[in-house]
């Protein structure tokens, strides 16, 4: 029989420590030991349980229209869920906007459901409004595993988000002079013992876009791309960005067109 | 009542390995709210598994098990179309049942 | 196929430059669509905590290094060269002509990277983050590496007047000798106080900090 203990992740994080600091050569025996460990918690990956409520929300009839998700149409046709995340995000005519998978899913609440989505956007995280939020694009983004990203950035206003996702990527503020480049623009880089992907690279987007939502185990929490976002922003001592925006949206072209070719696997397990 | 499990139960050789996510906050009682007020313990503290309604496996549990947790053990006997019942009793009394078909 | 090779290989070589996601790059950086980037940045973010809206205003500084390109340009030379000199001309040095404080006090700073974010208090003493960055006391085996180990500081730069007054300014305001670091300007932006300052001074310079062991 094989749980989850607590003191066992403790041992792990203190073994991963203690040979970090003993030699740098030591130090692929260590990502060895934390990929095993990695591997083991896909296994039991508890994202699973956040899919499966995802889906049943997807699936229910809610909001004053009572009307289920199901014929949401994000971007493949209505209907259509099945490796629609890996395609964005993209242009829609509807909304003449560039939307991700979770300003996506807004839309189709307040169009097909009627739902006042302002009190979702507002809401904090860990609220029972973003939980369904996070839940869905769980769902959402587990209908794309295994499928190659190909965000297309072809319309004239993908490939402006584009543009603006990577100006945003390298601007500068606040009282650090931190930008998401500070941390995630250099190769091999880590802060304190967190590997940094270098995401203007293919092979750094594709880490981060790939694997995002995630489950994190430290916390116990689901995190989707806009909460990691938003907590990228936080650290950064920026001010908050609000979910769905086309800030974060733009950061997100700017990723996924930057992975486009990689595989997703999401939901992910993050420690 | 809870939020239902997952759980998967595949037979191989007379051998069936059942693989379970809960969904259960863990809470340890050890924790601290934001105005400082201790959270109360609450934790899955009895799991129970039975195979065609057979008792397999009781496993006491305590809060030093993390949240969501996951657990896999193997039964000796089990087959294609058999059905695997597991339940979990938290320490408010709560329980929930949840049963997957072997495959 | 060997075009392909060659256009990756370009790009291994070109290690500032990211590997292109179209086959053509558009103008992106500031001064390309000025309106619709400020008018992301206005829609896009909220106030939260003590954190207000100011903090998306950049210095002088922060524009210049927000465009890569520009700012790594080897005609930037000048450009860089007055950003440093400004910032230098900014630092403000210790009151009392002293310049170590405390290594003990030092560490607990360099450990801390609490303070400014959107669920700090206004009132919360701020840390310096250093160990997200640097190695320093190498008993700390959770460092990171976005800087350079600092182990062995002191006894590399002794303390002379000017290994002082160079760590000094580094520390206050980084951007003083390098116009892009990625290092924050702890005393002139204020995330840190001239005692604070002090202390980290002491845990890289002073002879009996375990930096120095």
């Amino acid at each position: 029989m094989t749980a989850h203990p607590r003191a066992g992740l403790a041992t792990l994080l203190l073994v991963a420590a203690v040979s970090a600091g003993v030699a740098r050569a030591e130090s692929d025996a260590t990502i060895e030991g934390i990929e095993k460990y990695r591997e083991a918690l896909r296994d039991g990956n508890p994202a699973e349980l956040f899919e499966a409520q995802g889906e049943e929300l997807w699936k229910k009839p809610a909001g004053p229209k009572s009307v289920s998700l199901e014929t949401c149409d994000l971007g493949m046709g209505p209907g259509v869920v099945a490796g629609a995340y890996a395609h964005l995000p993209r242009y829609f005519a509807d909304t003449d906007k560039v939307q991700d998978a979770e300003s996506r899913i807004l839309t189709c609440m307040a169009t097909l459901q009627g739902v006042d989505v302002k009190k979702y956007v507002d809401a904090r995280w860990t609220s029972p409004e973003k939980d369904e939020l996070v839940a869905l694009a769980t769902y959402v983004s587990g209908q794309s595993k295994g499928v190659k990203v190909a965000a297309s950035a072809t319309h004239p206003k993908e490939r402006a988000m584009f543009d603006l996702g990577k100006r945003m990527f390298y601007f500068q503020g606040g009282p650090h002079d931190f930008s998401c480049a500070t941390c995630h623009g250099q190769e091999g880089a880590r802060i304190r013992l967190q590997d940094l992907p270098n995401i203007p690279t293919q092979k750094g987007a594709a880490a981060g876009w790939t694997s995002w939502p995630a489950y994190r185990v430290s916390s116990g929490q689901m995190w989707s791309m806009q909460w990691r976002l938003a907590d990228c922003f936080r650290q950064q001592r920026f001010p908050e960005p609000i979910y769905g925006s086309d800030v974060t949206v733009a950061l997100s072209m700017f990723m996924a067109a930057t992975a486009n070719g990689a595989t997703m696997d999401t939901p992910g397990i993050k420690r | 009542m809870g939020n239902p499990m997952k759980i998967r139960a595949t037979a191989k050789d007379g051998v069936t390995e059942v693989k379970v996510l809960m969904s259960h906050e863990m809470e340890t009682g050890f924790r601290k709210d934001s105005s400082g007020n201790p959270i109360p313990a609450w934790f899955i503290a009895e799991v129970t598994a039975k195979l065609d309604g057979k008792d397999v496996m009781k496993a006491q549990w305590g809060p030093s098990i993390s949240k969501n947790p996951y657990l896999s053990f193997k039964i000796k006997g089990g087959a294609a179309g058999g059905k695997v019942a597991i339940t979990w009793v938290d320490s408010k009394g709560d329980s929930r049942t949840d049963q997957a078909t072997i495959a | 196929m060997t075009t392909n090779l060659r256009i990756a290989a370009l790009s291994a070589l070109l290690f500032a430059a990211p590997l292109p996601a179209f086959a053509a790059e558009s103008a992106w950086g500031p001064g390309a669509d000025d309106a619709a980037f400020e008018a992301m940045l206005k829609s896009g973010f909220r106030e939260k905590g003590i954190v207000k809206l100011d903090r998306l205003k950049q210095d002088a500084t922060q524009a210049f290094c927000s465009d890569p390109i520009k700012s790594n340009a080897k005609d930037a030379a000048k450009a860089r060269a007055e950003i440093e000199a400004a910032n230098l001309a900014a630092v403000k040095w210790p009151s009392d002509g002293k310049f170590l404080g405390d290594f003990k006090a030092g560490e607990k700073i360099a450990q801390s990277g609490r303070g400014l974010t959107s669920t700090d208090k206004a009132d919360q003493v701020n840390g310096g983050n250093c160990y997200n960055c640097h190695q320093i006391d190498k008993a700390e085996i959770s460092y990171g590496t976005i800087g350079p180990s600092l182990v062995g500081y002191g006894k590399l730069k002794g303390t002379s007047e000017e290994a002082l007054k160079t760590t000094w300014a580094r520390i206050w305001n980084s951007k003083s000798s390098n116009a892009c670091s990625n290092m924050p300007r702890a005393g002139h932006m204020g995330i840190l106080g001239e005692q604070q300052v002090k202390d980290l001074m002491a845990l890289l310079l002073d002879p009996n900090s375990p930096v120095n062991k």
